[in-house]
């Protein structure tokens, strides 16, 4: 099965995403970082991206991290999507708590 | 000083997907479903338990803990401390009797942290489950997974440790089990109890406000924790960190994630707690080993993945 290609323009890395496959679990059995992993289950929102390109169904996703007007502009997590063609994403920064909490404690 | 609040009593939990989530915490984690409501929340215990239900699951669009709620010795217990609570000026929300299935009337409030609690003093009492209270076994046959042995304590993630901790030692009658300070001195995580545990309910601070971090079970040993890893992977459950020890408390722990993103633990051992116990202190300079004591390090998705 060759699988979609999906291509993180914010960081260059890419990746095979298999059908059926969430494009989180993709990049994590390449042994790669370039999307935030936090709890793999559409939950706390550390793995949100953009799709700039290509289609895909959604799984459950949080609505404080993926509320409907977000999702429509292609904003959704990682660990919830699974490809139908090709994508092309790119990393959305962290929550400003989130990146707060990360400087107290040092 | 003890004020008759005795244990954690229940915890209600909200889900993204109600089927994934029951077969994640029943067939994994060992938890028996008791029963559902009309509202379509489903109840469920660990097999120690004597109580009817300890976890709460209701379907939601966001994961996350509506409240834990904590079994105090009886409606006297209950009234008095309701009265102490709005005394100190905290507002309480009464919860009538049955709006939980065999639960009695709950009295409900939010600490300062932006969490929300119940007391109760009543709820059916069914047994351990699949075990006579005459010449009891030593454990039941049939259980699943994990077999978890009871749901423990909550952690949370929230502002104003100050005020929240007053409301559990002061009015309440926690203790101070274990405690992290910051360089200036600051508070930046309690660990308070009502009983022998270690901690029954643990706090860590947090700019945004009602964070959950983890509800966790109890495991009798070591090797449990170690099989529960087995069935971790054999599951394909999303992992956060584990099999590994505490420096806090000094349990042994696995953590992991439900469905629905909210973090769950299972542990065994750690330290114990009298009330002439003084508090073990930890220094965020030392925060790596005080939260896992064999990495020594950070470990950025456990200080900041939260439902």
């Amino acid at each position: 099965m060759a699988g979609f290609q999906v291509f993180n323009r914010t960081t260059g890395d890419d990746f095979i995403c298999q059908e059926g496959q969430s494009v989180l679990k993709a990049m994590e059995q390449r042994g790669l970082k370039c999307v935030p992993v936090g709890c793999r289950g559409g939950g706390c929102g550390f793995c949100k991206i953009r799709v700039l390109e290509g289609h895909f169904e959604c799984g459950k996703m949080s609505k404080r991290h993926a509320p409907p007007e977000a999702v429509e502009k292609g904003e959704v997590l990682a660990c919830r999507i699974y490809p139908l063609t090709d994508l092309v994403i790119e990393c959305v920064p962290l929550p400003e708590a989130a990146l707060a909490k990360q400087t107290t404690n040092r | 000083m003890k004020k008759g609040v005795m244990r954690p009593g229940h915890v209600q939990i909200r889900v993204l997907d109600m089927d994934e989530a029951v077969k994640h915490y029943t067939d994994l984690m060992g938890l028996i479903e008791t029963d559902r409501d009309d509202q379509g929340r489903v109840y469920l215990k660990a097999w120690t338990e004597v109580d009817k239900f300890s976890v709460v699951l209701r379907e939601a669009d966001e994961p996350g803990c509506d409240f834990m709620g904590f079994k105090v010795l009886d409606e006297e217990v209950l009234v008095q401390l309701e009265k102490d609570l709005v005394d100190y000026g905290v507002e309480v929300e009464q919860v009538p009797a049955e709006e939980l299935k065999d639960c009695g009337r709950r009295v409900r409030f939010t600490v300062p942290s932006g969490h929300a609690f119940e007391l109760y003093a009543d709820k059916l009492y069914t047994g351990k489950w699949g075990l006579s209270s005459v010449n009891p076994e030593a454990w039941p046959r049939g259980l699943q997974g994990m077999k978890a042995v009871r749901f423990d304590h909550c952690l949370f993630y929230g502002p104003e440790l100050a005020a929240t901790y007053d409301i559990f030692v002061s009015v309440l009658g926690f203790d101070l089990a274990e405690q992290v300070l910051d360089p200036e001195g600051t508070r930046v995580a309690q660990f308070l109890t009502v009983s022998m545990k270690e901690h029954d309910i643990a706090f860590i601070h947090h700019e945004e406000k009602g964070k959950f971090h983890h509800a966790s079970f109890h495991l009798e040993t070591w090797e449990d924790v170690l099989r529960a890893a087995d069935l971790i992977t054999m599951t394909d459950t999303s992992i956060d960190i584990g099999p590994t020890r505490h420096g806090l408390t000094h349990g042994k722990t696995i953590y992991f994630f439900d469905p629905s993103g909210n973090r769950n633990e299972v542990f065994c051992g750690g330290d114990y707690f009298y009330p002439d116990h003084k508090p073990v202190t930890w220094k965020t300079e030392e925060l790596g080993k005080a939260i896992f004591y064999h990495d020594r390090t950070l470990n950025e998705r456990f200080m900041t993945v939260l439902t």
